[in-house]
């Protein structure tokens, strides 16, 4: 069995933003990931990114991802790629399928001090006719195919949601040469940032608010060729008699993200549903520890937000597990973390923010009474069930 | 507004939301338009400008807010705007036409002298214009501005070229 200090399971912004830190502490620190490459979502973030310019706003996410890698290099964190958790067993002991650079994968049992659960958040399906036609696809799907593999998932996309990874990949489906026919939102209104619609739109993109789709159509080959849209109603539901076709050989699905809450589950820790975080997620304190001791979690799994937060969260989680090392003084760890909170309120300020600021607020709480000390008697509750 | 519906701001609507140049400023030349009209909380366009004419401020989701006097018209702020909301607009360019500069990351890059259809704030070609500059060095990060001369009357119109 090897032994690590902290195990990193996520190697996205938060848990490379977790690694980095713990490991500039001096902790001994493995950071997996099933994917072959490091950076999460960051290298297919081929944009600038918003927020202040203190914290690499302005930056294109690759180059974050660049930067991170440098500093995780820096910080002797030690990474395995293409390697799996498949299970956490009492006493922080990680089963892991390691990756092996082509030869035949390792089962490796890692007894680590701290865990952080960065496993970040998968795409929503929409249901619709003929939704499993080749030519579907989620939106970060046709993201990776542009910006990662340089494929282009077709020639004339209609793109379903509008929130911010919507507007931002139409975008960058246009950059790639690809025409999207429409943007299609049943909402009333725009989700996302406003300048990002407008940059699609003044390229020409019409953008159909209040409207669904309720049919992919199969062409001849056995992929989309186009798709039916319809007026939707105040339940999102196709209004009849409103159905207008448009031609397109893809269509993308950007209706949101989920935490991937697997591990978080197989770990027992106590999960809390918050609709502005994306569904399920693991009650936290401000250190971001879990309601099980010595287990942390930050970035999208700790709540869907997006990469500067996720930073900001997983810094929080390596600074709290190097403290509870004792590689850091609490003095020193509790002026940084009160720091970062400082950011992360300013990060979730506006009307875009306040929502998950009151929500993360609520979430702490429902830490405090469920998870804090004496040893939470509803724990004891749960087991008798 | 109609932005939330549709994606764009109408001219007046924008207007009621950001302070934009006045006449007079106009008549000095290239100036910055902040069409940035959500309180999000990005703030990369106050550190761009070295002449101190863009203020954000604490909280950083405060609306960009332009001192006009302050601004030479440089477009330093329009590459770094993770938006792409900043214009720079020229009604001073010649005695009857305008220049409008805009961000512009799609391929190709247009070459000065090239003539392009002028677009407006919903994609629809308003004019013929002139590009007449583009600049796209390194520190612009692969946003290349392009300047375009277009006739006065749509210098608050336009603000993209149709693709390709």
């Amino acid at each position: 069995m090897i032994q690590r200090d902290v195990l990193v399971v996520g190697a996205g912004p938060a848990g490379l933003a977790a690694s980095i830190e713990a490991g500039k502490a001096g902790a001994a620190v493995l950071l997996v990931d099933l994917n072959m490459q490091p950076g999460g979502q960051l290298f297919k973030q081929i944009h600038k990114f918003f927020g202040s310019s203190a914290h690499r706003s302005g930056t294109r996410g690759y180059d974050i991802g660049e930067q991170l890698l440098r500093e995780a290099l820096e910080a002797a964190v030690e990474i395995w790629m293409q390697s799996t958790v498949i299970g956490i067993f009492p006493g922080n002991k990680i089963g892991i399928e390691r990756g092996m650079d082509g030869k035949e994968k390792e089962l490796v049992t890692v007894l680590a001090r701290k865990i952080v659960i960065a496993t970040g958040a998968s795409e929503n399906a929409i249901r619709f006719k003929g939704w499993t036609i080749p030519g579907v696809m989620g939106a970060g799907a046709a993201q990776t195919m542009i910006n990662v593999n340089h494929v282009r998932p077709g020639k004339r996309v209609v793109m379903l949601g509008s929130g911010n990874v919507g507007l931002i990949v139409s975008y960058q489906l246009l950059q790639a040469g690809c025409d999207v026919a429409a943007l299609v939102e049943a909402a009333p209104g725009i989700g996302g940032y406003a300048v990002h619609a407008a940059k699609i739109r003044r390229a020409g993109v019409p953008i159909y608010t209040g409207y669904t789709i309720v049919e992919a159509k199969k062409g001849k080959d056995g992929c989309v060729c186009g798709c039916i849209i319809a007026k939707a109603d105040d339940k999102y539901d196709p209004i009849p008699g409103t159905e207008e076709a448009i031609e397109c050989d893809a269509i993308t699905l950007a209706a949101g993200l989920k935490p991937v809450m697997d591990l978080p589950k197989l770990a027992g820790c106590t999960l809390t549903y918050s609709s502005a975080f994306g569904g399920y997620i693991p009650i936290h304190n401000d250190r971001m520890e879990t309601s099980q001791k010595g287990i942390f979690t930050a970035g999208d799994a700790a709540g869907v937000e997006e990469a500067n937060t996720a930073l900001e969260e997983g810094k929080l989680a390596g600074i709290s597990a190097a403290e509870e090392l004792n590689l850091i003084s609490k003095k020193k760890a509790d002026i940084l973390r009160k720091e970062i909170w400082e950011r992360l309120v300013s990060l979730r300020s506006g009307p875009f923010g306040e929502r998950r600021l009151k929500e993360k607020e609520s979430v702490l709480k429902e830490y405090a009474k469920r998870a804090g000390i004496p040893a939470a008697e509803d724990q004891e509750v749960e087991k008798c069930h | 507004m109609s932005l939330i519906n549709t994606g764009y701001l109408e001219y007046e609507e924008l207007k009621a939301v950001q302070k934009l140049p006045g006449k007079e400023r106009y008549k000095k030349g290239p100036v910055a338009v902040m069409e940035c009209v959500q309180e999000i909380p990005c703030n990369p366009c106050e550190a761009a400008c070295k002449f101190g004419a863009i203020h954000i401020g604490e909280p950083i989701t405060n609306l960009p807010a332009l001192d006009g006097e302050a601004c030479t018209g440089c477009g330093a702020c329009v590459s770094k705007c993770p938006g792409l909301a900043i214009f720079i607009v020229n009604k001073a360019y010649s005695e009857t036409s305008a220049t409008v500069a805009f961000p512009y990351e799609y391929f190709p890059t247009p070459m000065a002298g090239e003539k392009k259809k002028a677009v407006n704030r919903k994609g629809e070609v308003v004019c013929e214009g002139m590009v007449v500059k583009v600049m796209n060095p390194r520190a612009f990060d692969h946003t290349p501005v392009v300047t375009v001369e277009i006739p006065k009357e749509f210098a608050d119109e336009v603000r993209s070229i149709q693709r390709g």
